[in-house]
């Protein structure tokens, strides 16, 4: 007689709670040495439950479908000359900061989850953090995949492996996954499962890809929706991990706290390159990072921060700074890429008239009183054949290690910058939020790799700017960096496309 | 009440789910997006399988939403016959 087929619940039970084992001649606390340091308290780990109730059958049915018809696109992608297809040579740029900056943070994640799921007492977290980590993992492959046929016909795709820990704004998202991955499993889960996936890879991964549809192209929206639908169950997932920590006891609550007020400050910052990717780097507009963050920082982090008061969780600590910031940050941001386009690994341009008047609708409040006469002035001097390079290093975050390139968000006109001093040293910060982080934990942050800071102290070759950042950073001068005007790539494809 | 929402990608297989949808939440509101379609409702939303197999005229598994899905928000309960998402205020 056949087998009564289990339903959902019968299935995910029986693989999270019996397949787990007691510990009789072995100290359990050994078995998992990182599971009380931060302070978290677990009553009961048979609480922990996945909404979606996946189990690893249907996890490799349902994924290896996705694989299926992902590169089945990528094929037809690369045999169709789909590259040829997008808006513009400008938009490739997004793309390369893509595979540079972010790409490498799907392998960070991959190897975040590989950890932590060993390192709880529970087996329904440890199952969701194993696909997790082959989701992140299936990421950074695809993405490289689809990548791949940009970097036959386009500057800048070729190093980003080498890169990574190198180019000085590569460092803004690795540092952010280091700190996380060196954080405990519960800091990292609620840094990368809850306040990085909750909230924030949706403005990455939903409204620039729906941009990327909207620029033909064809291989980025689809390894990124295919790796969104990862990201769906991420999303839950995390959410769930918070409503459990809390459940589990009320100790946890402040500490849970201190950590979203952390990482959504961190997160946000990571965003800012994305905020400029957005607004500057898309030639057909979908929505501005302003609307972007408003649909989902404001009203979906909203209503789930409404829908943990019940626990006594409240808003991040600088959400009111985030809510000024989406005015600024796309053209702060990308003001100082473009001023410092020779020491990038993509290019910069000056946005069109058409452009400008679309930054000017979607942003009444600062584009024209802030930023549309930096943009008059850049026109100006590169009439004049002086295209505007800022030939200085930046002096970059000890937390986030941006440059200090935002304002005092009530006073756009006044450079932000704080101070601390830590045995004896002094660092620098872009904002508060910063410096009350690195504050919170001076002895991790004072660790942190900090490109300017090692290329002045001789450590990346030079003594040249053009040596360290050829020699040093693997970036291709006169190819893969300055203005997008004269750039190989705007040649080619001007060949390509039969236009003078 | 908050607005849960759900995003899928605007494709053949999705049209009949985003039908099963409406039919099954009348106050939804559908907005489409280069590529993907936004479905959002006040406080409740629920996908149900018998619907969505009434729209496609065969078999559905509720795990078969995953293929489409985009993103979603609000707390998630799934089982055999139907993905719910509600915020509790």
């Amino acid at each position: 007689m056949a087998a009564k087929k289990l339903n959902l619940k019968e299935k995910y039970s029986l693989l999270t709670r019996d397949l787990d084992w007691d510990f009789s001649y072995q100290d359990r606390k050994e078995a998992f040495p990182f599971e009380e340091f931060e302070g978290i308290k677990i009553t009961d780990w048979s609480k922990w439950e996945d909404p979606f109730r996946l189990t690893m059958d249907s996890y490799w049915k349902y994924q290896s479908e996705k694989e299926k018809k992902l590169y089945a696109i990528l094929d037809a992608f690369a045999q169709n000359n789909g590259q040829l297809n997008v808006t513009d040579a400008r938009y490739v740029n997004a793309i390369k900061i893509f595979l540079t900056a972010i790409s490498p943070q799907e392998y960070q994640a991959h190897q975040g989850f590989a950890h932590i799921g060993r390192q709880y007492g529970g087996v329904g977290a440890r199952v969701a953090c194993q696909m997790q980590s082959l989701d992140e993992l299936r990421h950074v492959q695809t993405q490289v995949h689809a990548m791949s046929q940009y970097n036959k016909y386009f500057d800048g795709f070729q190093n980003w492996s080498h890169m990574q820990d190198r180019v000085w704004y590569l460092s803004v998202p690795t540092s952010f996954f280091h700190d996380a991955r060196s954080a405990g499993p519960f800091e990292f889960l609620v840094a990368i499962g809850f306040s990085f996936e909750y909230v924030l890879t949706n403005l990455l991964f939903v409204p620039f890809m729906s941009g990327a549809a909207y620029n033909g192209d064809m291989a980025t929206v689809t390894f990124g929706f295919s790796a969104q639908s990862d990201e769906a169950r991420h999303m839950t997932l995390g959410l769930e991990v918070i409503k459990f920590l809390l459940e589990q006891h009320e100790d946890n609550v402040p500490i849970v706290q201190k950590w979203i007020d952390k990482w959504f400050w961190r997160g946000s910052r990571l965003l800012t390159v994305v905020a400029m990717m957005m607004d500057y780097m898309l030639p057909n507009k979908v929505m501005s990072w302003k609307e972007a963050w408003e649909i989902y920082f404001e009203e979906a982090g909203g209503a789930l921060f409404k829908d943990l008061a019940r626990y006594g969780i409240t808003m991040p600590k600088y959400a009111d700074q985030m809510e000024k910031e989406k005015e600024h940050a796309s053209h702060q941001a990308w003001w100082t890429f473009y001023t410092h386009g020779q020491a990038v690994g993509f290019h910069t341009w000056i946005p069109t008239d058409e452009e400008l008047d679309w930054l000017s609708e979607k942003y009444p409040d600062t584009f024209d009183k802030y930023y549309r006469p930096r943009w008059e002035l850049a026109r100006e001097l590169e009439e004049k054949g002086e295209r505007f390079y800022d030939g200085h290093l930046p002096q970059l975050c000890s937390t986030c290690q941006l440059p200090l390139l935002f304002t005092e968000m009530d006073d756009p006109m006044l450079l932000a910058h704080r101070e601390s001093v830590y045995n004896g040293d002094h660092y620098h910060f872009c904002s508060d939020g910063c410096k009350d982080i690195f504050d919170d934990e001076p002895e991790k942050y004072v660790q942190a790799w900090l490109p300017v800071h090692e290329i002045l102290k001789g450590n990346c070759g030079g003594p040249e700017l053009a040596e360290i950042l050829t020699d040093y950073c693997g970036i291709n001068l006169g190819a893969d960096n300055l203005d997008i005007k004269g750039s190989p790539d705007e040649v080619r494809w001007k060949k390509w496309k039969g236009v003078a | 009440m908050s607005k849960v929402y759900i995003a899928l990608q605007d494709n053949d297989l999705s049209r009949y789910i985003v039908e099963a949808i409406e039919e099954d939440n009348p106050d939804v509101t559908v907005i489409h997006n280069p590529a993907m379609i936004r479905i959002e409702n006040e406080g409740y939303l629920v996908v149900n399988r018998e619907t969505v197999e009434e729209k496609l005229g065969r078999d559905w598994d509720m795990q078969e939403l995953h293929l489409n899905l985009i993103t979603l928000g609000g707390n998630v309960d799934e089982d055999d016959d139907k993905l719910s998402l509600s915020w509790n205020a």
